[in-house]
C-alpha cells in the first residue's frame, strides 16, 4: 500500500462546458433524441455502459478503463444558482466558493497543506501556460510548465553554451547584493527556485523511459510530461492540466468527437505508462468541466448550460455511476438546462479526504456529503 | 544632458508612463522635469488608432464585448499612446475599483468605465466617484442594480466606503447602510429588457446590448438620513460630498497614489509626502492631477530614494518592454497574444482577481510569475528585429567608431536601456558575460544579425533578466 505522502492527483480540465449528454449518452430514453434532433449520438454508436448510457465513440480507452472498474462517473453535478459564464463558473469551481467571489485556489490550499513551509517549489504544477485560479494562492509557489523540454529561463535561446553562459551570469546576478533590501533578496531568492524547480523537472524527460506511445495531441503532450514528472518522483502531488475548447455552440459532433479522442487517447496512454511503471496505485485522475450545455440543441451545437459529468479515474476506485444521472423532463429542468444533484464540493471533498488524507472544511469552503468511489484500501 | 537628467527623467516616466526610449527622454529633456511633469498631468492628442481603423485592421481588437479582444485593445493604446499617464491613471484606478469580467460577462462595459478613467481620472475626486457610482459596470459588478428603497443591497455602499475612498475603521455599519440607501435608485435603465434576452441567450446571458445609468426617483429612499455623523436627505451625491472632505479620504487616495506611483512600502519621508499631498487635495478641492503634482516635484520623489522602490506590475513591464523595443506599432494580430501574455504574469486586463484588485509589489513575484516575467522581456529585447532595438544598436555604434570594450558595452546598454542602475555584483557579472563573449566589440561595418549584433542582443537580454529591470 502506498503512504500518504505518496498520494497524486492528476485533474484535467475541460474548458469551455463539456457536453455531458453527449459523453455519457442515455441511449435508452426518446427524450434525449427528441430535445436533440441533430446533436446526438446514436443508440448503436455509443459504446455501452449499461442498457440505458453509453460513452461516446470517442472514450474507447475509458470505456476499457470502466470495464476493468476503474472509472467513477459522476453525473448530475454542479452547484447551487448555476452560473453560465465560463468565466463566473470557472471561478466557482477553481474557488470552490459558489456564493461570493472567492481568492483562493481549492488546490492553491492543499498545496500550503501538504507543504506549508513552500520547501518544494514543485509540490503543484501546472502544464500549460499561465495559472488557473484553482492554483492561485499567495505566497504559496507553483510553477507553469507550458513545455517540459524547454521549460525555464530563455527557452528561446538555441545556443547550448550561450544558454548556459547567460543562466549562470543569472545565478551571479541574483545571488549577489545581499541584504540590500527586502525586495531584492525576495527577488533574489524567488530566482534560485526558478534555477532549482527548472533544473529539477530538466532531468524529469531525461529519466523517463517508456514504450508507451503518447498520440500527438496538445492533452497527450501534457500527460506525458505528468508522467515523466510524476515517475521522477520530484514530490510533485498536484498534477494540473487544461483542454480546450468544449465551447461547441455550433458544429459540435465533429468537434466533440476530436476532443474526446484527444482525451480519451490521452487518459489511455498515461494509464498504461502508469502500469508499466508500476504506479497505477498511487495517481487518480480527476476530469471536470465548468457546465454542462442546454438539453435542446441549437441545430449545430448546443448553449451553455449546468448540471455536468465529471469523471475519477485510477486503481484505487470503485468504478459506477454515481450521483444521479439528471432528468431529461420539461417539468425536471432548470431553464432548459440539467438540474444538478450533488454538489461538486461533494467530489473534491471525496478526493481530499479519501485519498489526500486532508481534512476537506477548510479547503471547500464547509462540509459536504461525500462519495463512496474509492476503495477502502485506498484511504 | 546629463545622465543624472536622463535618469531622473527615466524614472519619471517608469512611474507617470511605461518607461522611455532614449529618443523619447532627449525630447522631454528638451523641456525640462516640471515642464515635463505638466505635460503628463494636462494630456493632450494621445494620438493613438482611431476605432474605425484598427477595426479594419486588428481584427483581434474589435470584438470588444470579449475578455481577450478588449484586453488587446486597452494594451494596443498603452503601447502606442503618446500621453501615457492617461494610461497609466486608467490603470491605477482600474487597480483600485477592481471591476472584473468574470460577473459582467460583457467587456465593452469594462473599456467604458475605463475611458471614464481616462476622462475623470485626473480630475475632481468627488466627481470621479460620482461617475463610478453610475458606471454600468460597477453598478452591475457590485449589485447596485439590486438596492432598492426598503431593500437595500450593501455591496456598493461598503465597497465604496472601505476599498474606494476612506479605509476600514473610519465609518461604522450604520454608515455603511445609510449610504446604501442614498444609493438606492442608480441603476441601470435597460436590466429588465437585458434580463429577457439573457434568458433566450446563453453565449451572451447579458446580451448584445449596451448599458446604460438610469436614476429612478420611485426607487429612491428619499428618507432623511445620518452619515459620518451628518443629517439630512442625501442622495448619492450628497454622500460623496461628505466622503470626498473627510481626512481619512484624503490620506486613502494620497497614500495609494503613492504606493503606486512613489514606492511600494511607506516610511518616514514617504510619509511626509504623502501629508503634502493630502495637503494638496484640499487645496485644489479634491484634484487627483495636484496630488500628483506634489508627488511627483517632491524631493523625495526626484531623490535617489525613490528609485526602483517598486516592483514592475506585470502590465507595466509588458507595455514597457514592447515600447522600448518599438514593436507592435504597425497592424499585427500579436497583441492578441499580449493580453494572454499578461495573463500568464499574473495581470489580466479588465480580469481582477477580486474587487480588492492586484496585491502589488512583492506579491507580484513568485517563481511562476518571475520566469515569464524574465523570459518575455528578455526575448522582446534581445530581439535584432525590433526598432527599439536597432536604434540601441546605432547609437552603440556611433560611439567611439563602434569599438567598445566588455565594460563600455555593459555600460552604455544600461545607460540605453534606462538608464538602469544595477549594483556592483550585478554589474560584475554582466561584465565577465559579456567579457566572455570575447574581448573588444567591434561594431563598424556591423550588418543586421551579425555576430557583433549579435553580442548586442545578448548583453541586452541578459541585462533585461536583471533584478534590477524587473523593479520601475
Amino acid at each position: 500500500m502506498v503512504s500518504q505522502r505518496d498520494k497524486k492527483l492528476v485533474v484535467i480540465q475541460l474548458s469551455g462546458g463539456n457536453d455531458c449528454l453527449d459523453t455519457v449518452v442515455p441511449y435508452s430514453n426518446g427524450l434525449y433524441y427528441d430535445f436533440r434532433p441533430t446533436v446526438h449520438i446514436a443508440p448503436d454508436a455509443v459504446l455501452p455502459i449499461n442498457d440505458h448510457f453509453g460513452f461516446h465513440p470517442s472514450m474507447g480507452a475509458i470505456k476499457n478503463l470502466w470495464d476493468e472498474g476503474k472509472v467513477a462517473i459522476i453525473n448530475g453535478t454542479g452547484y447551487p444558482n448555476p452560473n453560465r459564464s465560463h468565466f463566473r463558473s470557472l471561478d466557482i469551481w477553481h474557488t470552490a466558493e459558489p456564493a461570493k467571489i472567492g481568492t483562493e485556489g481549492w488546490l492553491g490550499r492543499v498545496i500550503r497543506e501538504l507543504d506549508p513551509k513552500s520547501e518544494n517549489v514543485l509540490t503543484g504544477i501546472n502544464f500549460g501556460r499561465g495559472l488557473p485560479r484553482a492554483l492561485g494562492l499567495r505566497g504559496v509557489p507553483v510553477a507553469s510548465v507550458g513545455n517540459l523540454d524547454t521549460y525555464g529561463l530563455f527557452p528561446d535561446l538555441q545556443d547550448e553554451a550561450l544558454k548556459q553562459s547567460a543562466l549562470a551570469t543569472f545565478t551571479k546576478m541574483y545571488g549577489g547584493a545581499a541584504g540590500r533590501d527586502v525586495v531584492f533578496d525576495y527577488l533574489g531568492q524567488t530566482g534560485a527556485d526558478v534555477l532549482k524547480g527548472a533544473d529539477i523537472l530538466r532531468r524529469a524527460p531525461a529519466q523517463y523511459a517508456s514504450t508507451v506511445n503518447y498520440p500527438d495531441n496538445p492533452v497527450a503532450h501534457n500527460l506525458k510530461a505528468i508522467a515523466q514528472v510524476l515517475l521522477a518522483d520530484i514530490g510533485t502531488r498536484i498534477y494540473y492540466t487544461t483542454h480546450a475548447s468544449f465551447d461547441t455552440h455550433s458544429g459540435e459532433l465533429p468537434t466533440h468527437a476530436q476532443l474526446w479522442e484527444h482525451v480519451d487517447s490521452a487518459v489511455g496512454s498515461f494509464m498504461d505508462d502508469l502500469k508499466l511503471h508500476n504506479r497505477l496505485d498511487d495517481t487518480v485522475i480527476y476530469i471536470f468541466s465548468e457546465f454542462g450545455r442546454r438539453v435542446k440543441d441549437n441545430g449545430s451545437g448546443s448553449d451553455h448550460g449546468s448540471g455536468g459529468v465529471a469523471f475519477v479515474i485510477g486503481d484505487s476506485i470503485r468504478g459506477g455511476m454515481y450521483g444521479e444521472y439528471p432528468s431529461l423532463e420539461e417539468k425536471d429542468q432548470l431553464e432548459g438546462d440539467l438540474h444538478f444533484n450533488n454538489d461538486f464540493r461533494c467530489t473534491y471533498a471525496t478526493l481530499l479526504e479519501q485519498w489526500m488524507g486532508l481534512e476537506s472544511a477548510p479547503i471547500v469552503n464547509g462540509r459536504f456529503e461525500q462519495f463512496d468511489f474509492l476503495k477502502p484500501a485506498a484511504a | 544632458m546629463s545622465n543624472q537628467e536622463f535618469a531622473l527623467l527615466a524614472h519619471l516616466m517608469r512611474r507617470a508612463g511605461f518607461g522611455a526610449t532614449r529618443d523619447e527622454l532627449e525630447a522631454y529633456a528638451e523641456q525640462g522635469y516640471t515642464a515635463t511633469v505638466d505635460e503628463l498631468l494636462n494630456p493632450g492628442d494621445p494620438e493613438v488608432m482611431p476605432d474605425d481603423i484598427i477595426r479594419r485592421y486588428h481584427v483581434d481588437q474589435s470584438e470588444l464585448r470579449q475578455l481577450d479582444g478588449a484586453g488587446a485593445n486597452w494594451l494596443y493604446r498603452m503601447i502606442t499612446t503618446k500621453c501615457p499617464l492617461e494610461e497609466k491613471i486608467a490603470l491605477f484606478w482600474h487597480g483600485l475599483f477592481a471591476t472584473g469580467y468574470s460577473k459582467l460577462n460583457q467587456a465593452r462595459a469594462l473599456l467604458n468605465q475605463i475611458d471614464m478613467f481616462r476622462n475623470h481620472g485626473l480630475g475632481r475626486f468627488d466627481n470621479l466617484l460620482v461617475e463610478l457610482s453610475k458606471d454600468p459596470a460597477m453598478l452591475l459588478w457590485l449589485d447596485n442594480t439590486d438596492n432598492h428603497n426598503g431593500a437595500i443591497n450593501e455591496n456598493y455602499g461598503r465597497e465604496l466606503l472601505e476599498l474606494f475612498s476612506m479605509g476600514i475603521g473610519n465609518y461604522t455599519e450604520d454608515d455603511i447602510k445609510e449610504c446604501s440607501r442614498a444609493f438606492t435608485g442608480w441603476t441601470l435603465g435597460n436590466a429588465e429588457y437585458m434580463a429577457v434576452r439573457a434568458s433566450k441567450d446563453s453565449i451572451w446571458p447579458y446580451s448584445r446590448i449596451a448599458w446604460h445609468f438610469q436614476y429612478r426617483d420611485w426607487d429612491h429612499d428619499e428618507g432623511e438620513k445620518t452619515f459620518l455623523g451628518e443629517t439630512g436627505n442625501f442622495n448619492g451625491e450628497d454622500i460623496i460630498g461628505i466622503i470626498a472632505r473627510q481626512q481619512a479620504t484624503a490620506r486613502f487616495v494620497s497614500t495609494r497614489l503613492f504606493q503606486f506611483f512613489a514606492a511600494d512600502e511607506v516610511d518616514g519621508d514617504g510619509e511626509q509626502v504623502i501629508e503634502a499631498m493630502m495637503q494638496s487635495y484640499f487645496d485644489s478641492s479634491y484634484e487627483i492631477r495636484a496630488v500628483l503634482r506634489t508627488l511627483f516635484l517632491s524631493d523625495y520623489f526626484m531623490s535617489e530614494e525613490a528609485r526602483y522602490a517598486r516592483v514592475k506590475g506585470p502590465v507595466e513591464l509588458l507595455v514597457g518592454a514592447i515600447r522600448q523595443a518599438g514593436s507592435y506599432r504597425a497592424p499585427t494580430l500579436g497583441v492578441h497574444q499580449l493580453a494572454y501574455q499578461g495573463f500568464f504574469m499574473g495581470q489580466g486586463l479588465l480580469q481582477p482577481p477580486s474587487v480588492e484588485g492586484w496585491h502589488e509589489g512583492m506579491e507580484w513575484i513568485d517563481s511562476g510569475s518571475l520566469v515569464e516575467r524574465v523570459n518575455f522581456v528578455a526575448h522582446e529585447l534581445s530581439n535584432l528585429d525590433k526598432p527599439g532595438v536597432r536604434a540601441i544598436i546605432d547609437r552603440l555604434a556611433a560611439e567611439n567608431g563602434g569599438v567598445l570594450t566588455p565594460e563600455q558595452l555593459v555600460d552604455e546598454c544600461l545607460d540605453l536601456l534606462g538608464p538602469v542602475a544595477v549594483e556592483d555584483d550585478t554589474r560584475t557579472a554582466l561584465v565577465d558575460f559579456a567579457a566572455a563573449g570575447g574581448g573588444a566589440l567591434n561594431l563598424s561595418g556591423h550588418q543586421p544579425g551579425d555576430a557583433a549584433e549579435q553580442r548586442v542582443s545578448n548583453v541586452l537580454r541578459v541585462i533585461a533578466s536583471t533584478r534590477e529591470y524587473q523593479l520601475a
